[in-house]
């Protein structure tokens, strides 16, 4: 089973989300999308523009695929993780942490209460793994 | 006999299974207005003695008349060899194979032919070729409208002294996404673009600018010029080249300050006959950042097991048969046989010999011209010619190619269409294939209309 780190928050299309002090969030892909990738070669990382729920914002390219980044919430990106570009393995070896992808400002803290739970994104990818 | 296995009843077996009464309703998600109803010039059937005897009388034409023209496909001397080699058993396909790995000889032409292109273009990348000079135009502008991340516009400026046959089929494959394609003038003692006729797009957010070298009229343009004016607008710059003029001229990766951001062109020049306009090939070159936007396939090297050079495709996840609607482009094979043919014209000739190629075009279309303005032609433009020319007639150019067509001469390609405020015009061509002889009696002919 794929680590899954209760403290974060997670959408169907693998992001995770974790909501940092300021109030802004980070978001990345999880262990068990990189798996599923495979070693992945490039990141194409979002710009610093604003972005509705579920808008394709990027993509990361494995051998096997391409495959999209979404926004899992409405706001404006504020930072995105150059190291990627020059390491984008750092999503394989550390995915929740050094391969963080962009972050965010949010427009509106509710929609964060429909994000699913550790324990929700652990069950939907359970019958995958 | 219809040369469909299924038999009415699979078919209605399998309609049903999905829930659709014809097979016509499989496509009602085509708007009406797309649909063409009947071709009403392809005629509905020939047998296989009509069709070939239309094939052998079409094919007559070919090589039979001195050709005098040119306008975006030209004649050269392809030796004998080339095609010997093209058409072995081995080569002799039009598609990058499947299971492509298995056919290391025909990765490595490819491979090869990239290195070449990229070369001759001065450019980092090159993908396996594309379908002709025209449709590369469009998917650099389609390419440009992904990576140039810097403009919003999707607007793209296209030179009037652009083939106006490679403008037409941009329009036709962009107009459709959004992408606006606005014509520049050109000037009219020049015959080029000057910074001048684009002083008008200074403050605008263009995602960039296409420029030919040489042009449509045969004449250079300014191309350094124009590549600064595009980079220091944050504007693509991408150039549509003859790759055989590029033995002689700076190539696209080095105009300007830091060179072009595309660069396509139509390979045909390279070693692939006239052939009554097809089948030829297009190329692309672009830089290594902007890869992952180019269509088309790539072959790369790489070493096996044993540590041996190998060939492999290459950047496959942003094909379509991965990415499905969001791929690059739709281009997933290319025109294998006619790149092999190519590949082995630029290995024959070598630096030297496409060096002696593009001297001797030159050099003939500068005697030519000469002929031409002592014999009392208008010439127009005051610009240095590549391997083309334009002339104002008092004659119709079509009068003109009619009449020359029954001494035996291809006399060139009337342009009054496509430019009716320059009159009675046409461009005519000449290659290394025409001998001084060949030359003086063109003239001589042309005075005596």
């Amino acid at each position: 089973m794929s680590y899954v780190p209760d403290n974060f928050k997670y959408v169907e299309s693998h992001e995770w989300i974790e909501v940092l002090d300021n109030g802004n969030v980070r978001i990345g892909i999880t262990e068990h999308a990189q798996n599923a990738l495979g070693d992945i070669v490039f990141v194409e990382l979002p710009e610093e523009d604003t972005y509705a729920i579920g808008d394709e914002c990027g993509v990361v390219e494995s051998v096997k695929t391409a495959s999209d980044i979404y926004t899992p919430l409405t706001g404006t990106v504020v930072a995105v993780n150059d190291a990627l570009e020059d390491a984008p393995e750092l999503i394989n070896e550390n995915p929740y942490d050094d391969g963080w992808i962009f972050e965010m400002s949010i427009d509106d803290a509710n929609e964060l209460k429909d994000l699913m739970t550790a324990e929700e994104y652990r069950n939907s990818i359970e019958d995958e793994e | 006999m219809p040369f469909i296995p299924h038999t009415s009843d699979d078919i209605k077996t399998m309609l049903d299974a999905i829930g659709v009464e014809k097979i016509a309703d499989l496509f009602d998600e085509i708007p009406k207005e797309l649909l063409i109803e009947g071709l009403t010039h392809v005629p509905s059937q020939m047998n296989e003695m009509q069709v070939s005897r239309f094939i052998k009388d079409k094919s007559r034409v070919d090589h039979s008349l001195k050709c005098f023209a040119g306008g975006g496909a030209y004649e050269h001397h392809i030796p004998a060899a080339i095609w010997q080699l093209a058409t072995r058993g081995e080569f002799y396909t039009a598609y990058t194979p499947y299971q492509a790995e298995v056919s290391q000889g025909s990765l490595q032409v490819i491979y090869e032919f990239q290195s070449m292109m990229a070369k001759l273009t001065g450019m980092e990348v090159s993908n396996a070729s594309m379908y002709d000079g025209a449709s590369a135009l469009a998917e650099a502008a389609l390419m440009a409208v992904r990576a140039n991340r810097k403009s919003k516009s999707k607007v793209i400026l296209v030179p009037r002294t652009v083939n106006p046959v490679y403008r037409q089929v941009l329009h036709n494959i962009v107009h459709n996404q959004n992408i606006k394609v606005v014509d520049v003038d050109f000037d009219s003692t020049t015959g080029t673009v000057t910074l001048d006729n684009l002083a008008q797009y200074n403050d605008q957010d263009i995602t960039a600018l296409v420029i030919p070298q040489p042009n449509h009229f045969g004449v250079f343009e300014d191309v350094d010029a124009l590549t600064n004016w595009a980079h220091d607008k944050n504007t693509f710059a991408i150039a549509v080249v003859n790759p055989t003029s590029l033995a002689l001229l700076k190539a696209p990766g080095q105009w300007g300050n830091d060179g072009v951001d595309i660069c396509v062109g139509e390979g045909q020049p390279l070693g692939v006959p006239l052939s009554s306009g097809g089948p030829y090939f297009g190329f692309m070159t672009t830089r290594q950042k902007f890869i992952r936007n180019m269509p088309g396939r790539i072959v790369g090297q790489t070493t096996d097991l044993d540590d041996k050079p190998g060939y492999t495709l290459a950047f496959q996840a942003r094909e379509q048969h991965i990415r499905r609607a969001k791929a690059t482009s739709n281009i997933c094979t290319n025109q294998g046989l006619m790149v092999t043919g190519a590949t082995i014209y630029m290995a024959l000739l070598g630096e030297t010999g496409l060096k002696q190629v593009a001297t001797a075009c030159m050099q003939n279309c500068t005697y030519l011209k000469q002929k031409l303005q002592e014999a009392g032609i208008k010439v127009l433009f005051n610009s240095p010619n590549f391997h083309e020319l334009v002339i104002q007639t008092e004659k119709k150019p079509q009068e003109i190619i009619n009449d020359l067509a029954k001494v035996g001469i291809i006399a060139g390609v009337d342009l009054s269409g496509f430019y009716p405020e320059l009159g009675n015009v046409m461009s005519i061509c000449v290659t290394e294939t025409k001998t001084q002889a060949d030359m003086d009696d063109f003239v001589a002919n042309i005075v005596s209309l």
